[in-house]
């Protein structure tokens, strides 16, 4: 195992979450069981204050998995001079089987979790917490993987050895390999994932929008946000990173949150993770609207997370847009490499 | 939003007179949290600073470095294999090399012994003819020299000397040295300057010797060097050109410029990972220590959150005041370490490190790292020490929130 | 307009030390009133006056406020109306020592997030009714005990409560102070708030304003 300070600090982090979500589940569990609202007796009192500690937990949970999740990237590009071939953090987390697994798990927790976080939020308007036994449900269901994303990301660094010839950047990326997930993004030609990407960014906010003004049509606005971000996801590797870079062969979705790039894959993905989550909480929540204790408030909430969702995916186009408008590389036709 | 904005300025508020009430019991806190992060940042940036000088000098070192092995130790490189080298497609040039040993039983020391390179490739004469030269960086930009001259000349009989020597025998320019030559004799020779203390880190221990007077003092034929550097044109060619090498002469050993800084990063990751998980059982005992701290309220404490429950704050804003007093805690302690250590590493030289990192190695060069601090670093650092603080105080932090409002009813005297 | 019916509060239910605080307490209490309740020691007036106040949960039993049902109502909802609607009086002073009259008086307005300068304007207006505008500035240690008394009664009055409970009011105060907080119970009682007071200081409870007297024994109300 390679010894370095930042994957140290990496397992740390995976550990103290995985931690925490497990303390957390205990004390749901008993939730589950002994919750009554409408009883006085102490039992009840002492759940109540609980739950008190499970939100605490879970939001630094949240907060924690969105650090690690660049942690994660940065420790792998700082890794790269390691492994031969490696040029950047694509390269690293190709090393052995577990890189890329461990990422797409680390981004799936990350979004289940702020959905988490959404539900409690709504669950605390409600004078008779409406929503306490889903919620701690949907605990019981987050745990499993969180603690599987640990096991994962400790088998990654664990398993991995220096000099370890691994697959390049530029050959993952390209469309020599004809297997692989990264051969298959980068083989999808980039004028038409940008038609894509614009057509299906328009048809989502669209239907925000007249989510927004008619309030119907929630739970297909969830499902767009939801295909809006994986075509998102895409659309980096694909066309949009190649605008960043400048290069028509550089595909790398990791390499645009270095310095070299001015950090802007942070907003980028910031704003994509933001858009995200609040987009699928419109389609958690929806179902609820007809709770008695959350009638008053639960529209208006959904409303806003609608809102927040749009806003972020507009300033998301805005950028990218920029991105294309202002880089040097112009794809007039396609090449394929 | 506003009130929101409003109700974080009114907690923070509330927040810093609360841990300013306590002053005494904060400051303990805050100097043990300052001196954790303290240590790990000093390893930190002084393994990665390290990390990178390395990394920056040997950016210039030969693509190829050729040795002979015999029965699995390094043996006297033949000169006719240069011919065998240089006719592989793709060596642009092949440089031999003059290096030793010398150990100093005067002051138990070992000292490198290396014959400058020249400009050009290598000549039958076995006469040093092209000046001394300093291996420098009009290739690359940043890559730093082996060696400054500061302008000394090496002729026959003279020796350029590294600092450290010069600090340890207590010789300078003019002065003579003796040296036990292979056969028993005596050669004495002359010192004709000493290294800048630039390249004090990896030049300390070095000198620079004329190339007959190398072959004199350690009995080496003209038909032999140490080794050969092979500069490769093309960068993608390097693997395949060792191998060749390899194919070629079976008795030689191709190095690669790649293969060691690979292994340089591992050990400096290594060893800076080693001394994080050493220091791992300090940072545990701080985070017991303020797990402790956070869980024993003293009475006041108690009776303070009790009076704010009472008066209409609810747990959740309790929670939230006991978040902005771990924050400040910890930014504090976190700025304030990390500066010091900054100071400590960059400025001081690591002076607190010193006497561990010096062991007993006689020859301890005086160096002054460039400071490098990259984003990554102060993330790690974070993860290693704020993270964990935070972790330990959710729970006492959540047993104080809950206190009942009705204690403050209860209380009914001093 | 504060039903209380059969409530019971038990603490350490199951232990050994099982206790049971309130058995079975059915009361109303009257809009604009001031209602005393008298025990002695060990009655349960200060566990009845916290349930009342919304400040902890009955074990059994149903509280009304205004009509609104709060039995069941998680803390959170619960510190929200007792925010609005209730001000707290207790025996000590209880404020917070270290900072001044002033930030102790605005204190349970923080959660509410208002802006500054409002509450500030309040906070003083509130200590010059009470004539220890002067005093605002200063820490608390500083106070005599009428004083801090006073200022602990313009804290409870800084969100506008409706209802003002008073727990003890006067167990460290002589009776001239003692005389003076009875005038101010009839200030409030002018304004049209409603006042419980739990006391056996018969200075309070045979005074001439006090509308109606509850006498709690053993957890239960005496007829």
């Amino acid at each position: 195992m390679i010894l370095h300070p930042t994957v140290i600090a990496n397992l740390l982090a995976a550990y103290i979450s995985s931690f925490m979500v497990l303390y957390a589940l205990f004390y749901g569990v008993q939730i589950l069981k002994y919750w009554d609202i409408e009883n006085g007796h102490e039992l009840q009192l002492v759940l109540e204050r609980k739950t008190y500690l499970i939100a605490t937990l879970l939001g630094y949970v949240f907060g924690l998995q969105l650090l690690s999740l660049f942690l994660y990237i940065f420790t792998a590009d700082s890794l790269t001079p390691l492994f031969v071939g490696a040029m950047c953090a694509a390269g690293t987390l190709n090393v052995d089987a577990f890189g890329y697994p461990t990422l797409v798990l680390k981004i799936v927790n990350f979004i289940v979790a702020g959905l988490w976080l959404v539900l409690n939020y709504a669950d605390n308007q409600g004078y008779d917490y409406p929503l306490i036994k889903k919620k701690y449900l949907l605990l019981a269901f987050i745990a499993p993987f969180i603690v599987l994303e640990t096991l994962l990301e400790s088998a990654y660094f664990l398993s991995m050895k220096a000099d370890v010839i691994t697959s390049c950047c530029g050959s993952l990326f390209s469309s020599e390999r004809t297997t692989g997930l990264g051969s298959e993004m980068a083989a999808l030609p980039a004028l038409s994932m940008l038609r894509i990407f614009y057509g299906v960014m328009f048809c989502t906010l669209a239907s925000g929008i007249f989510f927004c003004i008619k309030s119907v049509g929630g739970y297909f606005y969830a499902a767009l946000s939801l295909l809006m971000f994986l075509v998102s996801l895409v659309s980096i590797v694909s066309f949009i990173s190649l605008y960043i870079y400048e290069l028509p062969t550089h595909h790398c979705p990791f390499c645009i949150i270095m310095e070299e790039y001015h950090y802007l894959g942070y907003l980028l993905y910031l704003l994509l993770f933001g858009a995200v989550v609040s987009g699928i909480g419109v389609g958690v929540l929806s179902p609820y609207r007809q709770v008695e204790s959350l009638k008053l408030m639960l529209n208006g909430f959904i409303r806003k997370l609608a809102l927040a969702s749009l806003i972020l995916y507009a300033a998301f186009t805005a950028l990218v847009t920029y991105e294309i408008v202002t880089s040097s590389l112009v794809i007039a036709y396609e090449v394929v490499y | 939003m506003r009130h929101w904005i409003e109700k974080q300025r009114y907690i923070i508020d509330f927040t810093l007179s609360s841990l300013l009430r306590r002053k005494v019991k904060n400051i303990g806190l805050l100097a043990l949290y300052t001196l954790i992060v303290f240590i790990l940042a000093s390893t930190m940036f002084f393994t990665y600073s390290i990390k990178k000088e390395a990394s920056l000098i040997l950016k210039d070192s030969p693509e190829i470095v050729v040795q002979k092995i015999v029965a699995g130790r390094h043996d006297l490189f033949p000169v006719n294999y240069i011919d065998t080298i240089k006719k592989i497609r793709g060596v642009a040039s092949v440089e031999s090399r003059l290096w030793g040993y010398y150990y100093d039983s005067l002051v138990g020391a070992n000292y490198t012994l290396l014959t400058p390179p020249r400009n050009g490739s290598f000549t039958d004469t076995g006469k040093s003819t092209a000046k001394t030269t300093v291996v420098d960086s009009e290739s690359t930009d940043n890559a730093k020299p082996l060696f400054e001259l500061n302008g000394a000349v090496l002729e026959p009989g003279t020796l350029i000397i590294g600092n450290g020597i010069a600090r340890l025998r207590a010789i300078g320019t003019g002065d003579y040295m003796p040296f036990l030559a292979f056969d028993g004799n005596v050669l004495n020779f002359k010192i004709a300057g000493v290294l800048s203390s630039q390249s004090e880190l990896v030049s300390s221990d070095l000198m620079l010797i004329n190339e007959e007077d190398f072959r004199k003092l350690f009995g080496i034929d003209n038909s032999y060097v140490t080794d050969v550097t092979v500069a490769v044109n093309n960068p993608g060619e390097i693997a395949m050109v060792a191998s060749k090498i390899k194919k070629r002469l079976p008795q030689a050993r191709p190095i690669i410029r790649d293969e060691i800084l690979r292994t340089y990063d591992s050990i400096f990751n290594w060893r800076g990972g080693m001394m994080i998980v050493i220091f791992s059982a300090a940072v545990l005992a701080f985070v017991i220590f303020a797990w402790d701290k956070a869980s024993g309220l003293s009475a006041g404490e108690r009776r303070e959150i009790g009076i704010l429950k009472a008066v209409g704050w609810e747990t959740s804003d309790v929670i939230q005041m006991k978040f902005w007093e771990g924050a400040i805690i910890s930014l504090t302690a976190f700025f304030t370490g990390v500066i010091l250590a900054y100071i400590h590493v960059f400025f001081t030289g690591s002076i607190v490190f010193e006497p561990a990192l010096k062991g007993w190695s006689s020859l301890y060069p005086n160096f002054k790292l460039t400071p490098f601090i990259n984003l990554e670093q102060l993330t790690t650092l974070f993860f290693l020490t704020v993270v964990p603080y935070t972790v330990a105080t959710i729970v006492p932090i959540w047993r104080a929130a809950t206190i009942d409002p009705d204690s403050a009813m209860r209380f009914t005297g001093e | 307009m504060i039903e209380l019916v059969n409530v019971k509060k038990v603490f350490n239910a199951g232990n050994p030390s099982e206790f049971s605080a309130l058995n079975s307490v059915s009361l109303l209490i009257e809009e604009n009133q001031v209602t005393v309740l008298k025990g002695p020691s060990g009655s349960g007036k200060t566990t009845l006056l916290s349930i009342v106040g919304c400040m902890s949960r009955p074990s059994a039993g149903r509280v009304k406020l205004q009509g609104r049902e709060i039995t069941s109502l998680p803390e959170r909802f619960l510190t929200d109306i007792r925010r609005k609607t209730f001000g707290f009086i207790f025996q000590q002073p209880n404020l917070i020592k270290g900072i001044s009259v002033l930030d102790n008086v605005m204190l349970p307005a923080y959660p509410l997030g208002e802006k500054r300068v409002h509450l500030k304007n309040k906070a003083m207006k509130g200590l010059a009714a009470l004539n220890i505008a002067n005093k605002a500035a200063s820490k608390v240690e500083w106070l005599s005990g009428g004083e801090a008394q006073r200022a602990s009664i313009v804290r409870a009055l800084i969100n506008d409560p409706y209802i003002i409970i008073a727990d003890e009011p006067t167990a460290h105060l002589d009776t001239k102070l003692s005389y003076r907080f009875m005038e101010i119970i009839e200030t409030f009682k002018a304004e049209g708030k409603t006042v419980i007071i739990t006391s056996h200081d018969p200075l309070v409870y045979e005074s001439s304003m006090v509308d109606r007297v509850v006498n709690l024994r053993d957890g239960q109300i005496e007829v």
